[in-house]
């Protein structure tokens, strides 16, 4: 697919928007790299990599998708955020949670506000992408 | 890690990093709203404990 990189604020094709907001959503500030707000994207990038890598680290639990328990489906929600993250943690056997762990409460935080802020990202990459800011 | 107070820090210093990349454009301003949100997460969770402290820690 040739997609056209933008230099400068200008509203860009609807499927290279959509394709903006799925690279941000798989890479953390990917989506900003691409539209060249490099300084913008690193920041995403190291930040929020560093919050879901401390939540695994602090034992925190990637949610599934219990609709029986809505608080649950709702952190598995905001863990899915996180993307590419969120499946390579899950695919490398990680985000078990250790509920007994002091830090547990804590890595669940880490774990769902990376996903929650990584949404807020995707959703500034979706107005610059349209030439909004 | 074991700290409460140092993960509070981390914490905070992330999302405060976040928040001020997506509300300022400029570089500058964008450090001033950040380290205004760093000190205000920990400010408001330092006062929050301080004026917790009286409470126990459970019925006995």
């Amino acid at each position: 697919m040739a997609v056209h990189r933008p230099t400068g604020p200008q509203a860009l094709e609807p499927a290279t928007v959509a394709f903006v907001c799925v690279l941000g959503w798989l890479v953390p500030g990917a989506g900003h790299l691409w539209l060249r707000r490099s300084e913008r994207g690193l920041v995403f990038l190291v930040a929020l990599s560093a919050m879901f890598v401390l939540g695994l680290a602090l034992e925190g639990r990637l949610f599934p998708f219990e609709l029986s328990q809505p608080l649950v489906a709702l952190a598995a929600a905001a863990n899915l955020g996180s993307g590419g993250l969120y499946f390579g943690a899950w695919a490398l056997g990680h985000g078990g949670g250790t509920v007994v762990a002091p830090s547990y409460e804590y890595g669940n935080t880490f774990l769902i506000t990376a996903g929650l802020l990584n949404l807020l990202v995707i959703i500034d990459a979706f107005d610059t992408a349209l030439g909004r800011k | 890690m074991q700290s409460h107070l140092l993960l509070l820090v981390v914490f905070a210093a992330l999302v405060s990093a976040v928040f001020a990349a997506l509300q300022r454009e400029n570089p500058r301003d964008q450090v001033r709203l950040g380290l205004l949100l760093f000190a205000s997460f920990v400010g408001a969770a330092l006062v929050a404990g301080w004026l917790m402290f009286p409470f126990p820690l459970g019925a006995r």
